[in-house]
């Protein structure tokens, strides 16, 4: 039971995260359907990190550098998107479409050709990372408390704050409720939308990193992020876009996503006799549902996925 | 505005072939960073593909493998441009694939069915897949796309699931179709001869490009394309005009679900590849459907040629040097492609809107 708790919080921190930076994206106006490839990028970078640190060196150190790097990466791959959604007006589908499947594709090269090039025969796609992760960990009882379970907290009072209580954050809304209203009032819309973006690659890319090491395995950077970025999304559609809200989608999900990976374990689900197939089918099964019910009365931001133009009224 | 784009079909092949040139250059820049020896070399073995072969009938033989594999992209990038003409994206492309898939070769492998109820009963599976993403989206306002992509992966467990009761005992791949019932195996109608004995090669090659020109009437000279397209252009009018817009949103979505599984059964009938069993990330195909979509200028005869063309590529991708790259590189490349297709979109729509000198937004 420690176990799925603790798969249930790390889980939950991820799509928290991640749903978070679909939030502040989503709220300036632009729908971010690249997350999944902002987490691919954010998580290599982080595991880049953690792979070449010196091994007996400070662990603070290391916690501190693996969230810059992969926060870097993917704000810097958002930046992708955001040129073209913002400035180009591009179709923000296809282009975050496009992100996704960039990001799983040239991540697994760029690994494969660093694994290959250190050692001629390894063809594999993961990054050796485990080591390192160890030092982010800390074990009260047989619960395994994981920095970054810390890091989304904090994040979830941040993002809060800064939606709710700055001048900022609500202008950043403003920009996805009716942009030429906010424009009319001195607002620079394109600005804003760039911020939000660029928001959601921060966050998105920190969402990466905790996923490839919430597991006890190596991931293989050819998988991408399975989905997850999409499960973030669905947890902040469930969330109404809105942050207190999106952290109880979002343990809600972390839980049937941990039911997965621990099933074997719990008694009375493992003399159930199910196939795993069939727990590994449950989040998404569990999203379809819980949208089918919560997306009527949506509170969307009104502008999202229209671009912005000057000119039109 | 529609009008000029489409009489403009030089405007969307040079901006498809402008595609292609900067994905392929992002390619080989990519390729240099890497192992800048080898990259020339690559590139050009991505391009080249079955001509990378020196006799002209092995170079017979591999086109032919290439064209078996172009007619289910073939078919995906069809039910990906259908969808996108009523202003769907139909990103569920891949689930449904999967959905064919699990249906075809169940009821080849288990039930020992002909290739025609097989192929009929996959085609139907699609169209349910479909159905459920369009009823989701018209009775309940759920995103496609968000839909379509949890569905991709339910069907991927499922699958697998479905398919390990037709699993070899010692691998994880499902049976060898020809020898467990060989009435399953799609006629090759002689068509084999031609590609040096490529008996992959037949039936599916013909049967998708019909499609793609069927595809093709129905959208441009029908009325049934007709209201479907207009509801895509603007819901609002089209409602107006007396069309039913949500029972148009989820016949899209069926039949473009129905064209992805059709797709699966022309491909693993063949028997050209089996099913992985503990197969983990959802089928490549649905996904670079999108690209050969928008490559094509979203045109179906249009997309007959860049699924070839992509095709081409991703399995040129397996031939270059495994010691310095991967395979992957053309998938990046696909990605590029459909990355800047975004911005062609843009492009020729400015460009129409200079030519038409329409007033006012659009809403």
């Amino acid at each position: 039971m420690t176990l799925l708790l603790q798969y249930t919080i790390i889980f939950a921190s991820v799509l928290m995260l991640v749903a978070l930076g679909g939030c502040f994206s989503e709220h300036s106006g632009v729908i971010n359907l690249g997350l999944e490839g902002i987490m691919v990028l954010g998580a290599l970078g982080g595991a880049l990190v953690m792979k070449f640190f010196p091994a007996d060196g400070n662990g603070f150190v290391l916690f501190i550098l693996t969230i810059l790097v992969a926060i870097a990466f993917g704000v810097i791959y958002s930046s992708l998107l955001a040129v073209a959604c913002i400035n180009f007006k591009a179709d923000q589908t296809i282009v975050g479409t496009a992100l996704n499947m960039l990001g799983t594709a040239a991540t697994t090269v760029a690994v494969k050709a660093m694994n290959t090039k250190i050692n001629p025969d390894d063809v594999s796609s993961t990054v050796k990372y485990v080591e390192a992760k160890r030092k982010f960990l800390v074990n009260i009882g047989n619960f395994e408390f994981n920095w970054f379970m810390l890091v989304a907290v904090i994040c979830l009072v941040a993002s809060y704050i800064i939606l709710y209580k700055t001048k900022f954050g609500l202008r950043l809304m403003a920009c996805g409720e009716h942009p030429q209203a906010a424009d009319s009032v001195g607002i620079n819309v394109y600005k804003m939308r760039w911020a939000g973006v660029l928001i959601s690659g921060l966050l998105g890319g920190l969402g990466g990193i905790v996923y490839i090491t919430a597991g006890v395995s190596e991931w293989k950077f050819e998988n991408g992020v399975a989905g997850f970025g999409f499960l973030a999304l669905a947890v902040m559609i469930f969330g109404q876009w809105k942050p207190q809200r999106i952290a109880i989608a979002a343990l809600i999900y972390g839980f049937f996503r941990a039911l997965s990976n621990v099933y074997a374990g719990i008694g009375f689900l493992k003399a159930l006799n199910l196939p795993g197939s069939l727990y590994n089918m449950l989040p998404y099964i569990i999203c379809l549902i819980v949208l089918a019910f919560t997306s009527k009365q949506s509170q969307a931001p009104k502008a999202e996925g229209i671009p912005y133009d000057k000119g039109s009224r | 505005m529609k009008n000029l784009l489409k009489k403009d079909g030089a405007q969307s092949f040079i901006a498809s072939i402008i595609c292609i040139i900067l994905g392929l250059l992002i390619g080989f820049i990519v390729l240099l960073f890497i192992n800048p020896s080898g990259a020339a070399e690559a590139i050009i073995t991505v391009i080249k593909n079955f001509l990378y072969y020196p006799s002209g009938a092995a170079k017979m033989k591999y086109l032919g493998s290439t064209l078996v594999k172009t007619a289910p992209l073939l078919m995906c990038s069809l039910s990906i441009l259908f969808a996108y003409k009523v202003g769907l994206f139909n990103i569920g492309a891949s689930g449904q694939y999967t959905a064919g898939t699990c249906v075809a070769l169940y009821c080849a492998l288990k039930l020992g069915w002909h290739w025609l109820p097989c192929l009929i009963i996959a085609v139907i599976a699609g169209a349910i897949m479909g159905t459920i993403v369009g009823i989701l989206k018209s009775k309940f306002n759920v995103n496609e796309v968000i839909s379509g992509i949890m569905l991709n992966w339910i069907m991927l467990y499922l699958c697998n699931m479905v398919l390990t009761s037709v699993k070899e005992t010692t691998s994880p791949y499902t049976y060898n179709l020809a020898q467990t019932n060989a009435k399953a195996v799609l006629p090759t109608l002689g068509l084999d001869k031609i590609f040096s004995n490529n008996q992959y090669v037949g039936i599916a090659i013909p049967i998708s490009i019909v499609f793609a020109i069927l595809v093709y009437i129905v959208l441009e000279k029908t009325t049934l394309g007709y209201e479907l397209k207009a509801s895509g252009f603007n819901k609002h009018a089209a409602k107006y005009a007396g069309m039913n817009g949500k029972r148009n949103i989820v016949l899209t979505l069926a039949i473009a679900g129905a064209l992805s599984a059709l797709g699966a059964g022309l491909f693993f009938l063949t028997g050209f590849e089996q099913w992985q069993c503990t197969t983990s990330s959802v089928p490549a195909m649905g996904f670079n459907g999108i690209a050969a979509a928008f490559l094509g200028g979203l045109h179906p005869i249009g997309a007959i040629f860049s699924s070839f063309f992509i095709q081409h590529i991703t399995n040129g991708g397996a031939y270059v040097d495994k010691t310095m790259y991967c395979a992957q590189i053309s998938d990046l490349i696909s990605a590029i492609i459909i990355y800047l297709c975004g911005f062609v979109l843009f492009l020729k729509m400015s460009m129409a809107k200079i030519a038409s000198k329409k007033k006012g937004g659009e809403e």
